[in-house]
C-alpha cells in the first residue's frame, strides 16, 4: 500500500511538467518554437525529456513500478480472496464485547428457544454466508467488496496492455481536400503520416473518399454573437472495395464517418481560392485551387503561390478576406467569415523557389529570405488586389494572375486505432470495479445464545457507514420485543 | 441554413437573478458566521441566542439556493442549450450543485457547522465568475456539440461539488488537529478552538470527508472516461496528453493516492486530510489556471 502510495503521488507530480512545457506528441509546433525562441534552454530542456515527457525513462519508469507493484500486490490478494470465497465465515470470536458494534438483549424463552435457527434465516434472507454453531451463528457479507477491488486493480492491466497493443497497431494522417478533389487511402494520399510501431502500408484498406461540397453556418442574427460558427458540414461521397458503388455522407466535428479500416475525422476548413496564372503570352502557368490557412475568426486566410515553371521563377504571397473593410489606417480586414465581398491581394516575389534541389518543402509558407519583393510592402510597386472573375497584370512582365472562383476545403484526420474498444470495456469494467470496490460494504456479524437472551456483534472489514443500525436491526428482528434491548456500556464507534 | 436563437434580455435577467442569489449568499454568510461567532463567546447567554441565527441562515441559504437556480435555468433558455458551456456558465452551475448537495446531505447527516465554509465558497465562486469569467450568452462552436457535453461536463460538476464539501471537512479536520491551535493563547485562537470543538470528532470528519471523496473519486473516473470516449469522436484519438487531460488524469491520480493512504498505517488522519484538500487544489488549479493560462484543446473559457 505504502509503495503504490508513494508511486502514485510521484506519478502525479511527474505527469505535471507535459502541462507546462510543450510536447512533441500534442503540439509539436510548440516545440519547435520553443527552440526557436530559447535554443540553449530547449536543449537543456530536451536533455531530460521534458517535451516527451509521457514517453520519456522517468514517467515510463514510475508507471511500471506502479504496475509492478500493483500486480505483486493483487496476485497473491486474488489467491486468499479465491480461498476465501470457498471456505466458510471465521468462528464466533469467545469475546463479542471488545466487537466495535455490541448488542445484549434480553429475551424470552421462547425467543431463545428458536434463536439460532431464526438467525439463521435471517442473515442468510439479508445476504450473508452463514457457519452455524450449537449456540451461535457467523456470518459474513460483502465479498463483492474485494472482488471489486480485484477486478479494478485487474482492468487497469488490462487498460495499460490495450493502450500499448493498439498504439502500436494504429495510424493516423491528415489530408487537406479542396471541394471536388478526391483522397485515396494509401500513403501518397497523406500530407502527414503517423503510423504505430507495428504498423506496415499493406495495412491501409483501400477507400477513396471525394469532398463533394463543404458548408458552414455562421451566426448572423444574433448581435453579440455574430460569426461565430454554427455548424460545419463536409459532404462526401466515399468508396470502398466492398461496396463498390458510392455512397455519400456527412462529415460533421463530433460525427466521423466510419468506413472499413478508418474513420475520417474532421478537424478544419478555409477557403481555397481558384487562381490561374498566366504568362506573357497567354500560356497558362499555374493554375488550381489553393488552400489558404484561416489566421483568425473573421477567417482571414494566408497562402501561398509558387510558380516554379515560368521564364523567372516567382512566388505569391497571398491574403484572402471573406468580407473585406478598410481600416482608418489603410489596412484591410475582414468583418464577416462568409465570402459576401471576398478579396484577395498579393504580394510578389521573384527568385529561386528553392525547390530544384529535390528537398521537400512546406507548402504553405514562401522562405522569402533569397527572393526580391517586386509587389506590395516597400518594393515601390502596389500589392495586387483581386475580386472574384478579376484578373490583374503582374509585375516585371510575369504575366497575369486571375482570381477564378472560389471553393473550400476541409482538413479531415484519418485515424484507425484498434485498441480503443478494448482500452472502453476495460475501462468500464474498471469502474464498475472501484464502485462495487468502494461502495458494497463488508462485515461480518455475529448472534451469540447467552444467560436471559442472546448478543449481537459486528466488524466492519473497511468503511461502513451503518454498523451500529445493522446490529440493531438484527436484534430487532430477533426479538421483536423492543422493551427487552439493552446497550451495552461499550463505547460503540461504528 | 441552420440559424439559432439566443435570448439576450433573457440573459440579462439570468444575471440579475445570480447577483441577487449573491446578496442573499451574503447575508446567510453573515448569519452562519455570527452564529459562529457567538458559539464560541464565553457568555452563556450570547451561546443560547444562536440557534435561531443558523436558522435564519438556512432559510435565507434555502432562499439564495432559489434565486440561484432561477438564474442557472434562464441562462440555459436564453443559450438555448445546457448552462455549462464556458467558465462563467460552469461556475454558476457547479456551485449551484454544491448548495443543493449541501442542502440535500443536511437532510441525512448534520452538517450544518459547515454551512460558512459553503455559502462563503459558494459567495467568492459567484463573485469570481461574475466579475472575471462573465461572457455575454453565446452559441457552442461545433466542437462542443454533442450530447457528451451534458454527461461529461455534468458529472465533472457533480464529482466536483463532492469533492469541495470533502475539502471542507478536511479543512476542519486539519484545524482540528493543528498544534497551533491546540496550544495558541491567542484571543483569536481561542474562540476558534470553541468553534471547532462544536464540530463532529475528528474520527467522523474523517470518515465524513472519507465518505465524499468516494463519491467524488468514482464520478471523477466516470468523468475521465466520457472524456476519453468524446475525445476519440471529435479528435480522432482517445487520450493525447492535451493540458487539460493531464490535469484531469494528475487529479484522479492524488485521489487513488487518497484512497491508498486512507488503508496505509502512518497516512491515515493528518497526511490524507492533506491530500484530500491537495486534491481540490489541483481541481481549483485546472479550473482557473489550465483553463486561461495553458495552451491545450480544451479552449472553452469563452475569454
Amino acid at each position: 500500500m505504502r509503495t503504490a502510495l508513494i508511486l502514485l503521488l510521484l506519478l502525479a507530480v511527474a505527469a505535471v511538467p507535459g502541462s507546462v512545457f510543450p510536447q512533441r506528441s500534442a503540439d509539436p509546433n510548440g516545440v519547435a518554437q520553443y527552440f526557436d525562441k530559447n535554443p540553449a534552454l530547449a536543449k537543456a530542456l530536451d536533455a531530460v525529456q521534458l517535451f516527451d515527457v509521457y514517453i520519456s525513462v522517468w514517467f515510463s519508469a514510475i508507471y511500471i513500478l506502479l504496475f509492478v507493484s500493483l500486480i505483486g500486490c493483487v496476485l497473491p490478494r486474488t489467491a486468499v480472496h479465491a480461498k476465501a470465497l470457498q471456505s466458510p465465515p471465521v468462528p464466533t470470536p469467545k469475546l463479542l464485547t471488545r466487537m466495535p458494534a455490541h448488542l445484549k438483549v434480553l429475551a424470552d424463552k421462547a425467543v431463545a428457544d428458536d434463536l439460532i435457527a431464526s438467525a439463521k434465516t435471517l442473515l442468510k434472507k439479508q445476504g450473508y454466508r452463514v457457519a452455524v454453531t450449537e449456540n451461535s451463528v457467523s456470518a459474513e457479507r460483502g465479498y463483492l467488496r474485494e472482488t471489486g477491488n480485484l477486478v479494478f486493480h485487474l482492468s487497469l492491466i488490462g487498460v495499460l496492455i490495450a493502450v500499448g497493443v493498439g498504439g502500436g497497431l494504429s495510424f493516423s494522417g491528415q489530408r487537406v481536400i479542396v471541394e471536388g478533389e478526391t483522397f485515396v487511402n494509401n500513403l501518397a494520399g497523406y500530407d502527414s503520416f503517423s503510423p504505430g510501431t507495428f504498423f506496415t502500408e499493406e495495412k491501409l484498406i483501400p477507400f477513396s473518399v471525394s469532398l463533394d461540397k463543404f458548408e458552414v453556418d455562421f451566426d448572423i442574427s444574433n448581435p453579440t454573437n455574430i460569426g461565430t460558427p454554427l455548424d460545419f458540414r463536409a459532404y462526401v461521397s466515399s468508396r470502398t472495395q466492398v461496396e463498390g458503388e458510392s455512397k455519400s455522407a456527412v462529415i460533421r466535428v463530433n460525427e466521423p464517418l466510419e468506413l472499413p479500416g478508418a474513420n475520417l475525422y474532421l478537424t478544419g476548413n478555409g477557403y481555397a481560392p481558384q487562381i490561374t496564372i498566366r504568362d506573357k503570352d497567354g500560356n497558362i502557368t499555374y493554375s488550381g485551387a489553393i488552400p489558404f490557412l484561416p489566421q483568425s475568426s473573421d477567417y482571414t486566410s494566408l497562402g501561398v503561390i509558387k510558380v516554379p515553371d515560368a521564364e523567372k521563377q516567382f512566388g505569391i504571397i497571398a491574403f484572402f478576406y471573406p468580407t473585406v473593410d478598410e481600416l482608418t489606417t489603410g489596412a484591410l480586414t475582414s468583418i464577416y467569415p462568409a465570402p459576401y465581398d471576398p478579396l484577395l491581394t498579393m504580394n510578389v516575389y521573384v527568385g529561386d523557389l528553392g525547390l530544384d534541389d529535390g528537398l521537400p518543402k512546406n507548402v504553405y509558407a514562401l522562405d522569402t529570405a533569397e527572393m526580391t519583393q517586386v509587389a506590395g510592402g516597400k518594393s515601390g510597386v502596389k500589392g495586387l488586389r483581386l475580386t472574384v472573375g478579376q484578373t490583374v497584370e503582374l509585375p516585371q512582365g510575369l504575366g497575369t494572375a486571375t482570381f477564378d472562383g472560389l471553393k473550400r476545403f476541409a482538413s479531415l484526420d484519418v485515424a484507425y486505432n484498434p485498441g480503443g474498444l478494448w482500452v472502453l470495456i476495460f475501462a468500464m469494467l474498471a469502474l464498475a470495479g472501484v464502485t462495487t470496490g468502494l461502495m458494497v460494504p463488508r462485515r461480518r456479524v455475529w448472534v451469540r445464545k447467552i444467560d436471559g437472551g442472546f448478543e449481537v456483534a459486528a466488524l466492519a472489514r473497511g468503511d461502513d457507514l451503518s454498523l451500529d443500525k445493522v446490529v440493531a436491526d438484527v436484534a430487532a428482528q430477533l426479538n421483536p420485543d423492543p422493551s427487552n434491548a439493552k446497550e451495552t456500556p461499550l463505547e460503540s464507534n461504528g | 441554413m441552420n440559424q439559432i436563437a439566443l435570448n439576450e434580455g433573457l440573459s440579462q435577467i439570468s444575471l440579475f437573478f445570480i447577483y441577487g442569489a449573491m446578496a442573499v449568499y451574503t447575508l446567510a454568510f453573515l448569519a452562519f458566521a455570527s452564529h459562529l461567532a457567538r458559539l464560541s463567546s464565553e457568555k452563556n447567554a450570547k451561546r443560547a441566542s444562536a440557534s435561531k441565527l443558523e436558522r435564519i441562515g438556512i432559510a435565507l441559504l434555502i432562499l439564495a439556493v432559489l434565486l440561484h437556480g432561477t438564474g442557472v435555468m434562464l441562462r440555459g433558455i436564453a443559450a438555448s442549450r445546457v448552462p455549462w458551456a464556458n467558465m462563467y456558465e460552469f461556475s454558476i452551475t457547479g456551485s449551484l450543485v454544491v448548495v443543493m448537495i449541501f442542502l440535500f446531505a443536511l437532510l441525512v447527516k448534520d452538517l450544518r457547522l459547515l454551512a460558512t465554509f459553503v455559502s462563503g465558497f459558494t459567495l467568492l465562486i459567484l463573485g469570481g465568475a461574475t466579475s472575471a469569467f462573465y461572457v455575454e450568452v453565446s452559441s457552442l462552436m461545433p466542437a462542443l456539440q454533442s450530447y457528451w457535453l451534458v454527461i461529461h461536463v455534468m458529472v465533472a460538476v457533480l464529482a466536483t461539488a463532492f469533492f469541495n464539501i470533502a475539502a471542507g471537512l478536511s479543512i476542519t479536520y486539519l484545524l482540528k488537529t493543528a498544534k497551533w491551535v491546540e496550544t495558541s493563547k491567542a484571543k483569536f485562537v481561542a474562540s476558534l478552538r470553541r468553534v471547532l470543538a462544536l464540530f463532529p470528532s475528528i474520527e467522523k470528519l474523517e470518515r465524513m470527508a472519507y465518505r465524499f471523496n468516494i463519491i467524488g473519486f468514482i464520478l471523477w473516473s466516470f468523468t475521465l472516461i466520457a472524456g476519453a470516449i468524446w475525445a476519440e469522436r471529435a479528435w480522432h484519438r482517445y487520450w493525447g496528453w492535451d493540458t487539460k487531460e493531464v490535469w484531469t488524469f494528475i487529479i484522479w491520480t492524488i485521489y487513488a493516492g487518497y484512497l491508498h493512504a486512507n488503508a496505509t498505517r502512518g497516512w491515515s488522519g493528518k497526511r490524507s486530510a492533506w491530500l484530500s484538500l491537495i486534491g481540490f487544489l489541483a481541481i481549483l488549479f485546472n479550473f482557473i489556471i489550465v483553463n486561461q493560462f495553458f495552451k491545450g484543446l480544451h479552449v472553452y473559457s469563452g475569454l
